[in-house]
């Protein structure tokens, strides 16, 4: 089925960045404006194509015409609009946050920089071509050094040089896995190697396989899993509160990557076609992650560090629910993907509203609460009950359900349950114990004694929090209630879009779809010719 | 020539590695130069050395393959951009935190 208005998101960013660059000296309120319309444009158009893509059906579009395998190709089913969905809340709520907040204002180009962001968050996830990935992933990398550095300062130099040198590595090694997988195959398109890699001779194989673990490693750098992990939390924790934001969602691109190319292995027979003997791997790098997330959790003397571990811990916890390559278990991670990424987006936005209402910042240190506890208090409760996984919010909902199905699995797959369980519910106590710490210093406990005087005043900073930031921020945390209120038609949405993953027919159907019949026969002699 | 294409990728990827390692951020930047020389020569080779064909598809006719030097047109652009800016970055960070160590010692953040 093909939409000719899929290229909407992609083109509307582009275009208003461009603008913004142009248009660098408008008044600053002109360009939020700008910048707002555009963000709100691309949640509506990921709307659309949430609905139209969640009978089911996997949308296809021929850029300019050229048909596959030898053009490009733009591919939406329901991973793909549920990750669009979810930048264009991101997006939104960030910019919204960045706009009242004065984040913007501490520097030119923000507002430019944000829609190029946008462009290439979803350029990666609509593609289906794999250098039109590693394309999209620089767009995507290139406007997040410029937002990373946004506002300068020694500390955010430092992330950044780190941050850029591993990610150009990064991008090197993505070359290298393209064209190894090229030369083994003869194809980018996402949809041919499909049905290409299942045709390979045993020598090829081994080329493409070794490709596909060296692409792995960039998408596990981007998802920073340990050992590759020692760029995020120095980024998260220098960017400014909105960008943080933001970020939340480019290591769920690099998860999302790991499970297009997860989803275009064929199947060997071998019991599980998804992950086959990955999942010890993953496994692994699961375990890993939450143990190193939940430490360094513990160990932050800032908020802001502390959410960065919890962004990396999630990650840990999403990759436990892939691992065992069950539908159940894709879907579980599926919900709890929607769910990290908001809340942890949230819990940025509001360490930064603790921290402008404290002398010490976000420094975990007894010092004068903020004047506004009574209003960031019940928030920060609410973050941390979600994020740590207890009952009634979505963090526990998420959590109990990948458990759950990574026990099921231990019928059909490898017994790695135990590992699981311990890791998750280990670390989820560890968490507990960290976010009590934090918010008891932060906002419960002050410097000497406490003084009646300094409770008869409590309205007197008032003024000093922006309601619209306030706004921004309350929204993003307010999703996990949502989330557990529709749970029912939110389950079942993931459940349907790991069927589509695990059966990657309907994918190759849309794409093979495009092409003209005889043409596309040739292609294929002309390419085993080769 | 297979051989020799091998080795200089070889070589040029062993020498970013070693530059990459090093811990000031001048050699940090030419050892990722060094390194995207070798991806993009690499990429150049994935399909196929051929020598002395045009890459087009004439009827009949041997060709080479046209898709890997549009990719490393491609690559050459974005990666001549990012040495760039990384460049810019490092003399920023030179001039901002007063030295060219790349794994100087975070501390407790001033600022």
């Amino acid at each position: 089925m093909s939409v000719p208005s899929m290229p909407l998101p992609l083109l509307l960013p582009l275009a208003l960045g461009a603008l913004l660059l142009v248009g660098a000296r408008l008044p600053l309120s002109v360009q939020r404006f700008i910048g707002l319309l555009g963000t709100l444009c691309v949640l509506a158009a990921a709307l659309d194509l949430l609905a139209l893509t969640a009978q089911g059906d996997v949308l296809a579009t021929a850029i300019g015409g050229w048909p596959p395998p030898f053009g490009i190709v733009l591919v939406c089913d329901r991973l793909s609009a549920l990750m669009l969905t979810l930048t264009g809340l991101l997006g939104t709520a960030a910019l919204f946050y960045a706009s009242s907040g004065g984040a913007d204002a501490s520097g030119r180009h923000f507002h430019a920089l944000f829609q190029f962001q946008l462009f290439g968050l979803v350029g990666a996830f609509l593609t289906g071509d794999l250098f039109n990935l590693f394309v999209f992933f620089e767009v995507l990398l290139i406007a997040s050094y410029g937002l990373l550095m946004h506002g300068g300062g020694p500390a955010r130099t430092r992330a950044a040089l780190h941050y850029v040198v591993l990610n150009l590595v990064g991008s090197s090694l993505f070359l290298l896995g393209a064209a190894l997988i090229y030369a083994a195959t003869g194809t980018l398109n996402l949809a041919d190697l499909a049905v290409r890699l299942g045709q390979l001779t045993p020598a090829d194989a081994r080329l493409a396989g070794a490709g596909g673990l060296l692409l792995f490693t960039v998408f596990a750098l981007k998802a920073a899993l340990p050992p590759l992990h020692a760029w995020m939390v120095p980024a998260y924790a220098a960017a400014s509160a909105p960008v943080a934001a933001l970020f939340a969602i480019l290591t769920k691109v690099g998860l999302y990557a790991m499970l297009r190319l997860l989803s275009l292995v064929p199947d060997t027979g071998s019991g599980s076609a998804f992950v086959g003997s990955a999942t010890w791997l993953l496994t692994g790098a699961a375990v890993l992650t939450i143990t190193a997330g939940t430490l360094g959790a513990l160990a932050s003397t800032r908020l802001g560090t502390m959410i960065g571990y919890l962004v990396m811990l999630s990650m840990g916890t999403l990759l436990a629910g892939i691992a065992p390559g069950t539908a159940q278990g894709l879907a579980a991670a599926l919900y709890y993907l929607v769910h990290t990424t908001l809340i942890t987006a949230g819990l940025f936005l509001l360490a930064d509203l603790i921290a402008s209402g404290r002398a010490q910042g976000d420094r975990l240190v007894i010092g004068d609460p903020p004047r506004d506890a009574r209003i960031l208090a019940p928030l920060f409760l609410l973050g941390a009950i979600a994020i740590a996984g207890l009952p009634p919010l979505s963090g526990f909902l998420g959590k109990a359900w990948i458990l759950i199905a990574v026990q099921d699995s231990a019928a059909t797959g490898p017994a790695v349950w135990p590992w699981i369980w311990v890791a998750v519910l280990g670390s989820s106590f560890v968490v507990l114990l960290g976010l009590s710490r934090a918010g008891t210093l932060l906002l419960w406990r002050r410097r000497g004694a406490v003084s009646p005087g300094a409770r008869a005043n409590p309205d007197g900073g008032r003024s000093g929090l922006a309601r619209p930031a306030l706004v921004g921020t309350s929204a993003l945390l307010a999703a996990s209630p949502l989330l557990m209120l529709f749970a029912g038609p939110l389950t079942g949405f993931t459940l349907a879009t790991a069927r589509q993953i695990l059966d990657n027919g309907e994918y190759v159907a849309a794409v093979a779809g495009l092409a003209p019949q005889s043409h596309a026969s040739d292609a294929r002699e002309e390419g085993t010719d080769r | 020539m297979e051989w020799l294409v091998a080795t200089m990728i070889g070589l040029l990827i062993g020498c970013g590695i070693y530059l990459l390692l090093r811990s000031r951020s001048f050699p940090v930047v030419l050892g990722l130069l060094l390194l995207s020389y070798g991806v993009n020569l690499f990429v150049f080779a994935a399909g196929g050395l051929r020598v002395n064909q045009p890459p087009l598809i004439a009827s009949g006719q041997p060709y080479a393959d046209p898709l890997p030097q549009a990719l490393v047109l491609t690559a050459i652009v974005i990666g001549f951009a990012m040495t760039a800016f990384v460049l810019m970055l490092a003399l920023r960070a030179l001039s901002e935190l007063g030295s060219d160590r790349v794994d100087e010692r975070q501390g407790d953040e001033e600022s």
